[in-house]
This record gives structure tokens, C-alpha cells and sequence, in this order.
């Protein structure tokens, strides 16, 4: 296989374990706690990788995972005591955690493959020398099966959850009265993002992340509206998005995060001002039509 | 002193960060009858539901439940009664039907990981015929009008075939047509036996519409049947103590600006 189709492919994984979980970050409004999420997860992975001294460790996984659902726990104690909003009280908790991160890294792992422009753009490129032989046969890129895997188990969680998800995200209140706990449900997206941001880190890095959670389901939402359209149109944007910007940035020999997350944004708004439902153009033709 | 209870109330008290929003509420709803609970802004009517539902614990007191003569908490019998919350508080830009949000009517019937079947579907047209709105099955939430979500939010409640029907200002910014066609509605269910409780504001409609009412303003200032309790000496009460309020806080305010200079 060429090389530029194996990155494809990576990129293509990585962006689809996210952009299924950001339909409903995007519809909860709860995207700001999702930055913070793929950030403060640093500080998970570099404390259980000074404890067991391994990159490739299930612990980091594990610690990256308490650390995410410990960042949605303390923004919400924050946001509970009625001092603080929730985007100030995000303001508080994810630089504390983040810069923790930074410090522990920059101080104490300084030869390690751990540093600090590997984890705000990933290196998309080098991911497929880490190989996964079974057998002796070479199935392809580590980062591709992992990626393939928590897509897998995302789409699990949604398809299980599915009526749960949907009725505490449209109206919670409601949720709760017909027996459904939306803090158990809000805990579990949360917890999945952890996961899927450790498992997207190495390879895209914590700016792009963010752009895979948000750039594609903000786009269908815009598109769309019914919440099973959103979820497929959220997965074709993700998957062009990605496929798209890896070619790009190969040809132009740039950054693959870098131009990923540009054509991501572009795509975005393009939904935002030219569709033909929700948007801007739409908006300002209506709004010309009432007045004439 | 009422018959045929349903719902009880004992030495309500819900207080957020210290403050006692309603004290020491003792109330009885009667079954097949249509309560009204009014009072003015901040006299914690929503508190109540929400103390009933669950939703917020409270300082001191119960709740209990009279299903089939026995006695029930909330959380036994959940799936027999049907919220409706306020209109305001749900996010009506989520990308669903009308159809689709009365069959979430249907979920507290169903476990976890089963999806609606045909028969759910069926219900959820009926019920949407019943408040004039199978026309609109396939219409995006966004797009209907406060009215049409209204009717759209009863149809699901009716769809969980409950007992009881506990709604949150159901008639707030509705037109008149539908105001009669929800209120003839909640007629019907309280006809065969169910128990419907609403937090009202509107005291024009009252007498029209009501069977019992409440009269509260974080304490229960009145309660029994609209006939009996429904005087302008009862308005007057529960209304005053908020004007009254309000005049003083307004004197402190005043005071306390002359302090700063």
C-alpha cells in the first residue's frame, strides 16, 4: 500500500473515533468541556508514564481517562457552588491541569518522545512506521487498528445508549422524570472522549482533536435535521475532511494536522452560510423577503 | 378532608443555599380531579414539582403516591406518571420531528438498548391525532409554533399512559384554540381517574378549566376545591406578601445606594 493511502487511512480512523462522539457534544453545547478534556488528559498520560515508565502502557490509557472524567467532575463542582459560570469555571480547571502537564514534561521528560509540539500537532506522518504484525503478516499501522477500535466502541456506546443519549440531550428534565440518569450518561460521553482523545493524541495532536469532535458534526448539524442524518453526515464530512487534507498536505508537502484542521474549519463554514435551511445566506434572504 | 387521594404532601421544605424557597407544605391531590398551583413569580410553584419528581431533595417532609390503594414513593412508581416540563426548557433546535418526540413518550416502556417498535409508533400517532397534530408528524421541531409544541409536549405525556399527569406551566404563551384543546384533553384523562396537576398562572382561566386549586407563595396559603377556596381574599393573601416583599427590598435597595454616597 502507498504510503500517502496508509496516512489516509489513519487519518481517516482517527477522525471518525472523534467525530461520532461530537454529534453530541455539538447538540449538548458541551464542546468547550471537550477542549478541556483533550487537553488536561496530558497530565494523565505524563503521571502514569513517570509511574510505569512506558509509552505504550494500557495504564496511560487508564490515568488519561481518570484525569478527563476528574476535569468534567471539578468544572461541574466549580459551576455547582454558583460562583463561577461554567465557561470561567472551565477557564480555571483546564489551564491548571494543562500547564501541570507542560511543566512535569518540559522538567523531568525532556529525552523522552514526549515532547511538547508532538502533542498540539501529533505526527500523522510517523505513524505508519509503528506497525502491527500478527503472525508474521503486516496488517498496517498501529494508530489505524486503535483508532478503528474506539470508533468501534464510540459507535457501540451510541448505538446502545441511543434513546438515552437523544432524550437527555433534548430535554433532560424530562430524561430524568422517565428514570434516566443524564449524570451517568453525561459521565460515559465524557469518559469515551478521554479515551478517544489519548487515542487520537499521539497521532493528530490536541488542536486537532478538537477540530475532529466539533469540525464534522457542527457541519451536519447545520445540514441536517434529524439526529440519525446528522450522525451519517457527520461521518461522511469526517471522512472527507481528513482524506481530503492528508492529500493536500502531501502534495504540498505541509503539515497534515495543519491543513486537516483547515479544511475542516472551510467546510465548516461553508455548511454555516450556504445551507439551504440554516444558513446565514438563507437567514439574510428571509429576513430581505419579510421586509420588502 | 379530600376523598379519593392520590398525591400527599407532608412538611414540605426546599431550601437552595439556605434559603427557603417553600416551607413546610402540606398538600392532597385527589384523583380524577385537575389541580391548579398559582402564586406569583419566585413563589416557588416549579419548586414544588420539582420536590415531587424528585429532581431536588428536600430539607424536611415526603411525598407519597396512592396507586391501586397502596401507598408509593416516587421512584416505584416513575413509570406511571408523566411530566411535562416548561416549554423554555428544552432545546427545540435539537434535530428531531414531531413524531419522534412523542415517541420518547415511549421510552420509560422500554429497556435499555431496545428501540421503539410498531406498536410505540402507533400510540404516538394516535396520540398526536388526538391534539390535532398528525399533520405535522414529520415537521422539524424549530418550526412549530409555541402552541403546536405545546400540544406536541402533551401528546407525549398521554403517550406513556400514565396515571398521573404532573405539567409545568402548560398554558404559558399558547393560543386560545389550543389552550381548549389541551385543557379538554386533561378533561378526558381526569374523566377515566388520572390525576392532573398543573402549575397555572393565568387566574382569569381558572374557574374555567380547574377543578382544586393551590394557592402558594413558598408557604401554602389556600387549598381545596376552586369553589370553596377560590376567593379574592385568597388572591389577596398569597399575592400580598410579594408586593409587600418587593416594597421593602425596594426601600433597602434605596437606602443602601443613599449609603454608598
Amino acid at each position: 500500500m502507498s504510503l500517502v493511502l496508509e496516512i489516509i487511512l489513519v487519518a481517516i480512523a482517527v477522525s471518525l473515533s472523534c467525530s461520532v462522539l461530537g454529534v453530541f457534544l455539538v447538540l449538548r453545547g458541551s464542546t468547550m468541556v471537550s477542549d478541556a478534556i483533550t487537553h488536561t488528559v496530558l497530565l494523565g498520560i505524563v503521571v502514569s508514564f513517570f509511574i510505569v515508565q512506558d509509552l505504550r502502557s494500557p495504564w496511560l490509557i487508564i490515568g488519561a481517562s481518570l484525569v478527563g472524567v476528574f476535569t468534567v467532575w471539578a468544572i461541574e463542582a466549580l459551576k455547582n457552588t454558583g460562583l463561577v459560570d461554567q465557561d470561567a469555571s472551565i477557564g480555571i480547571v483546564f489551564p491548571l491541569l494543562f500547564s501541570i502537564a507542560i511543566i512535569l514534561l518540559t522538567r523531568y521528560a525532556g529525552d523522552v518522545h514526549l515532547d511538547i509540539d508532538a502533542v498540539f500537532m501529533g505526527q500523522l506522518g510517523f505513524t505508519i512506521f509503528d506497525r502491527v504484525i500478527i503472525g508474521g503478516v503486516d496488517i498496517g499501522p498501529g494508530a489505524f487498528w486503535s483508532a478503528l477500535i474506539i470508533f468501534l466502541l464510540n459507535s457501540g456506546f451510541i448505538a446502545y445508549f441511543y434513546k438515552e443519549l437523544k432524550v437527555s440531550t433534548f430535554d433532560p428534565n424530562y430524561a430524568r422524570s422517565i428514570g434516566i440518569s443524564t449524570t451517568f450518561i453525561y459521565y460515559a460521553l465524557m469518559t469515551l472522549v478521554s479515551i478517544t482523545s489519548v487515542g487520537a493524541f499521539e497521532a493528530v495532536g490536541s488542536i486537532l482533536v478538537v477540530g475532529f469532535m466539533v469540525g464534522p458534526a457542527l457541519t451536519a448539524y447545520l445540514l441536517t435535521d434529524r439526529l440519525i442524518h446528522m450522525i451519517g453526515v457527520t461521518l461522511l464530512v469526517s471522512v472527507f475532511n481528513a482524506a481530503a487534507g492528508v492529500s493536500l498536505a502531501y502534495s504540498l508537502n505541509l503539515s497534515y494536522a495543519g491543513v486537516i484542521a483547515f479544511f475542516t474549519g472551510i467546510v465548516a463554514v461553508t455548511a454555516f452560510i450556504f445551507s439551504p435551511k440554516k444558513g446565514a445566506l438563507r437567514g439574510w434572504v428571509n429576513r430581505r423577503r419579510q421586509k420588502n | 378532608m379530600l376523598r379519593d387521594k392520590s398525591i400527599t404532601v407532608e412538611n414540605l421544605t426546599v431550601a437552595y443555599d439556605g434559603t427557603p424557597v417553600l416551607l413546610d407544605a402540606d398538600l392532597e391531590f385527589e384523583k380524577g380531579k385537575i389541580t391548579a398551583v398559582i402564586g406569583p413569580n419566585g413563589a416557588g410553584k416549579s419548586t414544588l414539582l420539582n420536590a415531587m419528581l424528585d429532581f431536588i431533595k428536600p430539607l424536611t417532609g415526603q411525598v407519597h403516591y396512592y396507586l391501586d390503594d397502596k401507598k408509593f414513593t416516587y421512584q416505584d412508581i416513575k413509570q406511571r406518571l408523566a411530566y411535562v416540563p416548561q416549554k423554555a426548557s428544552v432545546d427545540w433546535t435539537f434535530p428531531t420531528d414531531a413524531l419522534d418526540v412523542v415517541l420518547m413518550g415511549r421510552y420509560g416502556h422500554l429497556k435499555t438498548g431496545q428501540r421503539p417498535g410498531k406498536k410505540d409508533r402507533q400510540i404516538a400517532k394516535g396520540k398526536l391525532n388526538q391534539v390535532g397534530m398528525l399533520n405535522f408528524s414529520d415537521r422539524q421541531i424549530s418550526q412549530l409554533s409555541g402552541g403546536q409544541r405545546q400540544r406536541v409536549f402533551l401528546a407525549r405525556a398521554l403517550a406513556q399512559e400514565s396515571d398521573i399527569i404532573i405539567l409545568d406551566e402548560p398554558l404559558a404563551g399558547v393560543d386560545v384554540t389550543t389552550e381548549k384543546v389541551l385543557m379538554n384533553l386533561l378533561r378526558q384523562e381526569a374523566e377515566q381517574g388520572k390525576t392532573i396537576l398543573a402549575v397555572h398562572h393565568d387566574l382569569n382561566t381558572i374557574t374555567n378549566y380547574f377543578d382544586d386549586v393551590v394557592f402558594l407563595n413558598r408557604q401554602v396559603y389556600a387549598y381545596g376545591s376552586v369553589e370553596d377556596v377560590f376567593t379574592p381574599q385568597n388572591i389577596e393573601k398569597t399575592y400580598q406578601q410579594n408586593r409587600q416583599e418587593a416594597e421593602a427590598s425596594l426601600i433597602e435597595e434605596e437606602s443602601g445606594k443613599a449609603m454608598d454616597v
